[in-house]
């Protein structure tokens, strides 16, 4: 086989995760006779953890495929064939080291590795990474911005962490880009926190489709990540048997807490501190005082564990994925507010990796975002309890004999009722309430 | 123009300095039949005569002091402090006499006296004779101070020094004697007190410094220009009174300045640039000002390793350059 193929560089499915065998083509991003840049996206591979675009390892024309898509094949399945550009069959971008360097003395030569690295650096904020810095504008700037009308949105940051320089906007300026005047002011979409998309769009219904010659319905192909879902979901609801409860819990004092922090953080940190950052702080710290919360039931005897990873379930528009914030009890509330906002972003961004989904061992689902009020949340299998954070809602509450208005907010908790029972459960609620009502507005958050 | 070292810059300022004006001449310690601990003044002694060219007692205050009253009287000193960490003993006479005398005397008096003080380490001379004492005077109105980084420069700011009709301290820094080479005319020429220097042109940050230091900028930016960093050097060469609208021209061309200089941190020149640079120039500034100098540790190291580690280098300048420009 390999005669027949000579001078093609085979590329084959690769190992996603550690416990991925087998993987589906999604779909091919190119087509026989195309040319392909090394690390260049060429089909999309799906398996039940994750789905991510598969760059191409070789440079050169594909020149055959040999899985059609939706096809499910072993790891190391050749997928397709491409015949190598001569002489570019590169594993790894070696750096380039100029040529001058060779005569340098060696301990210079360090110096022209860490040469070669900054290029890329500057390169690489271009695209995607840290942008902890895209928000953050010099005085220079702003003045610049605010001399020639320039929407900064609309600039590409090549600085630290995604910073747009004053270079940046004064090659944007001198690069003629029109900037269309905006007559209504653009509310910033919240990017963090797990809320929906502001605009989300109506599912399109095709009547023609729907209706015509006397048909009342239509079908749809499952995708393999529904079927992934549907798999899971059917498995905990008829493995797990699932109890139910909720709790209701006084967070006046945390949104009095949050409103005093929120735009100084948002500006010191370039993400938004969310009510959940608060909330995950809280649940981590009762599942220490409550471990048996992080466990699993394993037939014969029940695995506790020792880390504390919290899978954050986040919708997108037609999915849902769990994504792991992992040893959270580590985390204060900022870094718990960052990792937040880069997992949900991913999430969307469709950019998460295998690595991402695993090892999580509770999970939490922040209902509210939709404005749900009381769930019965799924477990997330194998663990062994979910917990919905529901929307904040000012309510009437009576409080030592008179009625007073609060911030209220309700967790339900669906538990393992193998591993877990009312009464823990409840000691478990009554923690989390505790922390979330201890917040108060000189509460720390690093 | 012939290419010669910085420290032959400086001789042949003096020479031609002493040839045009008879009032001009030499006093410090072992500076005529020897012709300096550095040799600066070679020579010297054999053309002008023992007169002109005074070897003195070990002390520093005497040799401040009489150059101030020849220079009230109409002379021209120019006193060499073997090492500027030896200018100590006459900072009295330095800051409250020679500073002072055209003020206190209503305008009266003047005092035109050089003050020649070899400065900075990385010759592995320990505690007493590394020091940069520039920030010692530099606060002291009436002084001006003069630290050159080329041969050009050296000439052209001691003649003109020489020239100045009030007390002007010329720091030379003693790794640049023999280490920096550099195009000198021929003809007379002055480099005019309170100047900067744009060293290279470039748009992505600003680099500020003076003396030894300005060579390591201009190196690693030699080296960053091949990554497509482009640095603006300015050298101050005067730090009193300092170039004001150089400073505030070249901070604004990128809006990323780094201050460099081998004195501490703590008080240095480069606190005084910083604070002319956001005192004028906020709007205009991308990143925050940045200063790249010497420890702020008692003194320079008397072991060699230590003192390696100390001196500013061509790579940690350039390491803070690209910081600054990835920044």
């Amino acid at each position: 086989m390999q005669g027949t193929r000579a001078n093609g560089v085979e590329i084959t499915m690769p190992q996603l995760a550690e416990s991925v065998v087998a993987a589906t083509i999604g779909k091919w991003l190119k087509k026989p006779g195309d040319f392909v840049l090394e690390y260049e996206e060429i089909c999309d591979i799906i398996t039940d953890k994750v789905s991510a675009p598969l760059p191409s390892t070789a440079e050169g024309i594909l020149r055959e495929i040999l899985v059609p898509e939706g096809a499910t094949v072993d790891v190391g399945t050749v997928l397709c064939i491409i015949d190598a550009a001569s002489g570019t069959v590169t594993g790894k971008a070696a750096g380039h080291v100029p040529a001058g360097a060779a005569n340098d003395e060696l301990a210079d030569l360090d110096v022209a590795d860490k040469k070669s690295n900054a290029g890329n650096v500057r390169r690489n904020a271009d695209l995607e990474g840290d942008q902890s810095m895209r928000y953050r504008y010099s005085p220079a700037v702003r003045k610049i911005a605010d001399e020639n009308s320039v929407d900064l949105e609309q600039i590409i940051g090549t600085g630290l962490g995604g910073r747009i320089s004053r270079k940046d906007v004064l090659q944007y300026i001198e690069s003629g880009v029109k900037i269309p005047a905006t007559d209504a002011v653009k509310v910033p979409l919240r990017t963090s926190g797990l809320h929906l998309p502001q605009n989300s769009t109506i599912p399109d219904k095709d009547p023609d489709v729907q209706f015509d010659e006397g048909r009342s319905e239509y079908h749809i192909d499952v995708t393999p990540v529904r079927n992934t879902i549907a798999n899971r979901m059917r498995q905990s609801v008829s493995e797990i048997p699932h109890a139910w409860t909720m709790i209701e819990v006084d967070v006046t004092k945390l949104v009095l807490l949050r409103n005093k922090h929120k735009d100084e953080f948002v500006r010191k940190e370039g993400v938004n501190l969310t009510y959940l950052a608060f909330l995950l702080k809280a649940v981590v710290s009762a599942i220490k005082d409550y471990p048996m919360m992080n466990s699993f039931w394993a037939v014969d005897k029940i695995v506790v564990k020792r880390d504390i990873n919290i899978s954050l379930a986040v919708g997108t528009e037609d999915s849902i994925w769990t994504p792991v914030i992992r040893k959270a009890d580590q985390k204060n509330i900022s870094g718990l507010a960052r990792e937040i906002d880069d997992l949900a972003k991913r999430t969307r961004a469709g950019k998460l990796t295998p690595g991402d989904m695993q090892g999580g061992t509770f999970t939490i689902n922040n209902t509210g975002s939709f404005g749900s009020i009381l769930s019965y949340p799924i477990i997330n299998y194998p663990q062994a309890a979910i917990l919905t954070f529901e929307s904040i809602v000012k309510r009437p509450v009576v409080i030592q004999d008179m009625i007073a208005v609060r911030s209220m907010v309700n967790l339900c908790l669906s538990l393992d009722h193998r591993i877990l029972d009312g009464v823990i459960c409840g000691r478990f609620l009554q923690r989390v309430k505790e922390n979330l009502e201890s917040y108060h507005p000189d509460s720390q958050l690093y | 123009m012939a290419v010669i070292e910085y420290i032959e810059a400086i001789r042949t300022a003096l020479q031609e300095e002493m040839r045009r004006d008879d009032n001009v001449f030499v006093l410090g310690e072992d500076v005529g039949l020897k012709g300096g601990v550095f040799g600066t003044t070679r020579g010297l002694q054999k053309e002008f005569g023992e007169m002109r060219v005074l070897d003195t007692p070990l002390a520093e205050s005497a040799i401040v002091g009489a150059s101030i009253g020849a220079a009230m009287y109409g002379m021209r000193p120019v006193a060499e402090m073997q090492y500027s960490d030896f200018m100590l003993p006459a900072t009295n006479q330095i800051i409250s006499e020679a500073a002072k005398i055209r003020y206190r005397s209503n305008n009266d008096w003047n005092c035109p006296i050089v003050i020649r003080a070899p400065y900075g380490g990385g010759i592995f001379g320990g505690l007493y004779h590394s020091q940069c004492p520039e920030s010692i005077f530099f606060g002291t109105p009436g002084l001006k101070i003069v630290a050159p980084s080329t041969p050009y420069d050296a000439k052209g700011l001691l003649k003109a020094a020489i020239r100045d009709g009030d007390p002007v301290l010329f720091f030379e820094h003693k790794k640049c004697y023999r280490m920096i080479t550099g195009e000198v005319p021929e003809a007379d020429y002055i480099v005019e007190i309170g100047k900067a220097d744009v060293k290279r042109e470039g748009t992505d940050i600003t680099v500020i410094s003076y003396g030894l230091t300005v060579h390591f900028a201009l190196q690693a930016a030699e080296e960053l220009a091949a990554d497509g960093i482009s640095a603006h050097i300015l050298d101050l060469r005067s730090l009193q009174p300092l170039d004001h609208e150089a400073i505030l021209e070249a901070a604004a061309k990128t809006g990323k300045v780094l201050i460099i200089h081998e004195d501490n941190k703590t008080g240095g020149v480069g606190a005084e640039v910083a604070a002319i640079i956001a005192e004028e120039l906020i709007f205009d500034l991308d990143a925050p000002i940045a200063r790249l100098c010497g420890y702020d540790v008692p003194a320079m190291p008397i072991s060699p390793p230590l003192e390696k580690f100390y001196m500013l280098n061509k790579e940690k300048v350039k390491q803070a350059m690209l910081d600054l420009a990835l920044f």
